[in-house]
């Protein structure tokens, strides 16, 4: 009661709520503070031996050979398994985005059970991934279409991990990030933009194709951005459906195995034979690969932001 | 000429089917049903995981699996008695290998496996079929163990695949990210949403979403080369790499996964609450913590349990984390969880052998897990959407 009954005092401050909106505070630097800790600590260990040489050799001289090992063939083995998700993910996430945004009514059961996959397949865990990888990819698929192509030879083309599966899978995986974000961006889309486009005779067709789809470009980039910054760190999809611990030369066919920079890093942190020797070496691979994910993520930050400030100045 | 193009054109847009009063577009049609059908693929992919990953666990759900160290020993008279198809599992081939092999092949494989039957180990566990479920899932006293124990251990004579440890090391493990990361992400969720300046607001949030940039190899690579001696240092345990640490990096993923969730969900509250609640002469701590938390209380709920699914499905920090499976309640002991086991053991898992298919299982289970969770979350997030729009 006394509460209630204290007369008004603009001066007076709560003192549990200062103490509150500190501790909440300290909770929000507190990650920042994580987050620094750890990439300091990576660019810090790994910056004395980041070099243009080790980013340019392979391991001829062996795995754990700390001056003379690189990461090239690891950062093509990524950079093609990224590329080849790429080219799988982003048709069908923006053709379901179209469909989802476009072509459905809205709150229809096709579109509810389509939203229900989306956010299903996104909480999938990663590991699962890389067991459906195995158990479709490559031991039906993969097993049938050598069956099918060559019955007579025993030797298994398909039907073995490859790069073609594991960028399958990762494109499987990464198939939400890319639904999601090119929603968001076909929503921001002015509804007159349309509606001209039809009152001017167009089909729907040609409205979606020659004046949505340029507009929401952007969108389709950061779902593709974000959808590669996920996938090129991803490291338990691609342990069984087509990273190998050591191959010799790059990656060059679908069918081939690759090495692969995040499950490098894995290699290195846990198989190396004296990990204080190797040390150098593990920082600075793993500094190549928060390199790579985090231009990635800050250039999705950068073109979302535009997206959203858009979406503000139409509404 | 340019009649012959004007036709052209004619014969173009009555394809597309632009020209006045026609109103069949076949071009039109094809597309649109065409998207349709890709626009699917998104149920069939869910679809697909589910049967594919469930169809490699098929004969440790039905029981047809035997993974017994001594099987029954037949000779050559009762093995060619056999059905076609049950010798050829008797003798362990695949169809092509069966089908290559001639009567006398057969009957030497059949020696052979005779043969090797006679160093079997006199163990009574060895003629236990250890895939079946009560093996998997209840204690056995094992020879040499003198009380019923509950033993994952796929390697070695008998193979132990009960599953409980498995259970406990991710429940174990999850809890303990849940417990770290849970008051951190709504502090920082509070913070950012309801209390922090729009100036700071503008660049803390992408600071905290580029944690979630951070890929789990590189978070298990620094919990197990940085944060595993210096806890150690700290705390003093014995297990260096044990439940406490393998949770505490989990929470560093779950962290910025909840963070967004909760902060979606409390900016989601319309801006009117907060208004009415500091035109009363409260301050903004405690129209946020006694106003807006408990109207968007669902969202923070759908957040802590995605942080859950995504706790129990994480693989690469667990599995630097984490070593022995062992059954025991205490934080400062090793755990394996399911995700762990996965991953480290597949690879050598004989392909379509039991230790395959009960990993292929443990796979089933955790993704049957998060399509609840998931569904669990989804649920309560679209009833608080649709409460704070005023729809019923």
């Amino acid at each position: 009661m006394s509460k209630v009954n204290k007369p008004f005092n603009s001066k007076s401050v709560d003192r549990w709520s200062v103490f509150f909106t500190g501790l909440s505070g300290a909770c929000t630097y507190l990650i920042i503070a994580i987050l620094f800790l750890i990439v300091g600590n990576i660019v810090w260990n790994g910056a004395p031996h980041f070099s243009l040489r080790f980013l340019t050799t392979g391991v001829d001289a062996g795995m754990f050979n700390v001056s003379q090992s690189g990461v090239f063939p690891m950062v093509v083995g990524t950079a093609a398994r990224v590329f080849l998700m790429t080219i799988f993910v982003i048709p069908v996430g923006v053709i379901t985005a179209l469909y989802m945004t476009e072509y459905s009514k809205r709150n229809s059961v096709i579109i509810r059970l389509i939203r229900g996959a989306v956010n299903n397949l996104a909480g999938v865990p990663s590991i699962v991934f890389g067991l459906f990888g195995l158990g479709f990819f490559i031991n039906f698929l993969g097993q049938n279409m050598d069956a099918l192509m060559n019955p007579a030879s025993a030797q298994a083309v398909w039907g073995k991990p490859s790069l073609l599966w594991a960028s399958m899978t990762l494109a499987v995986m990464t198939l939400p990030v890319v639904i999601v974000a090119t929603e968001e961006s076909l929503k921001s889309i002015p509804p007159g933009l349309r509606e001209a486009s039809l009152a001017l005779g167009a089909t729907k067709l040609q409205t979606v194709v020659k004046i949505v789809l340029p507009q929401a470009l952007p969108g389709i980039l950061t779902g593709a951005i974000l959808a590669i910054s996920r996938a090129a760190g991803e490291v338990a999809p691609i342990l069984f459906t087509g990273a190998a611990f050591s191959v010799q030369g790059l990656a060059t066919g679908l069918t081939d195995q690759f090495m692969d920079l995040a499950y490098h890093v894995f290699i290195l942190s846990t198989q190396s034979p004296n990990i204080e020797q190797t040390r150098p070496l593990l920082y600075a691979t793993v500094m190549a690969l928060l390199l790579l994910t985090f231009v990635v993520n800050i250039a999705a930050v950068i073109v979302r932001s535009r997206i959203r400030r858009r979406m503000r100045s139409f509404r | 000429m340019s009649h012959k193009v004007q036709e052209n054109a004619e014969k173009a847009n009555r394809w597309i089917g632009i020209r006045r009063g026609q109103t069949r577009r076949p071009l039109e049609w094809l597309a649109e049903k065409g998207i349709l059908v890709v626009s699917f693929s998104t149920i069939l992919m869910v679809l697909l995981i589910f049967i594919f990953v469930t169809k490699e666990a098929l004969p440790i759900f039905f029981g047809t699996m035997n993974s017994a160290a001594n099987q029954t020993i037949l000779s050559v008279e009762e093995a060619t008695k056999l059905k076609p198809e049950a010798l050829r599992e008797y003798l362990n081939l695949t169809q092509k290998e069966f089908a290559d092999a001639d009567a006398e092949t057969r009957a030497l494989l059949i020696e052979v496996r005779a043969e090797a039957a006679k160093d079997q180990s006199k163990d009574k566990d060895a003629k236990v079929n250890t895939t079946e479920w009560r093996y998997l899932l209840k204690a056995h006293q094992w020879t040499g163990y003198d009380k019923p124990e509950y033993i994952w251990q796929p390697v070695g004579d008998i193979h132990k695949y009960n599953i409980i440890p498995l259970l406990l090391g991710s429940l174990k493990v999850s809890l303990v990210a849940l417990a770290f990361a849970l008051p951190i992400a709504l502090g920082a969720a509070l913070y950012v949403s309801q209390l922090a300046r729009p100036s700071t607001k503008e660049w803390l949030k992408p600071a905290i979403e580029l944690l979630s940039g951070i890929p789990s190899v590189v978070l298990g690579f620094f919990a197990l080369i940085v944060l595993a001696s210096a806890l150690q240092n700290i705390f003093g345990y014995q297990t260096r790499l044990n439940a406490f640490l393998a949770g505490l990096s989990l929470g560093l993923a779950v962290i910025p996964l909840v963070f967004s969730i909760a902060e979606d969900a409390l900016t989601t509250v319309p801006a009117s609450y907060m208004q009415a609640a500091l035109a009363l002469g409260s301050s903004k701590w405690q129209a946020a913590w006694h106003i807006i938390l408990p109207a968007a209380l669902p969202g923070v709920f759908a957040a802590a349990v995605l942080g859950f699914g995504r706790a129990l499905g994480e693989t690469m920090i667990v599995l630097m984390t984490s070593s022995a499976s062992i059954m025991s309640f205490s934080l400062f002991d090793s755990a394996r969880p399911i995700t762990a086991a996965i991953a480290a053991e597949l690879a050598e898992a004989v392909f379509g052998g039991h230790h395959y298919r009960i990993l292929f299982m443990l796979g089933a289970l955790l993704f049957s897990l998060t399509f609840v969770l998931n569904l669990l979350a989804d649920l309560v997030i679209s009833k608080l959407r649709n409460r704070l729009e005023g729809k019923k």
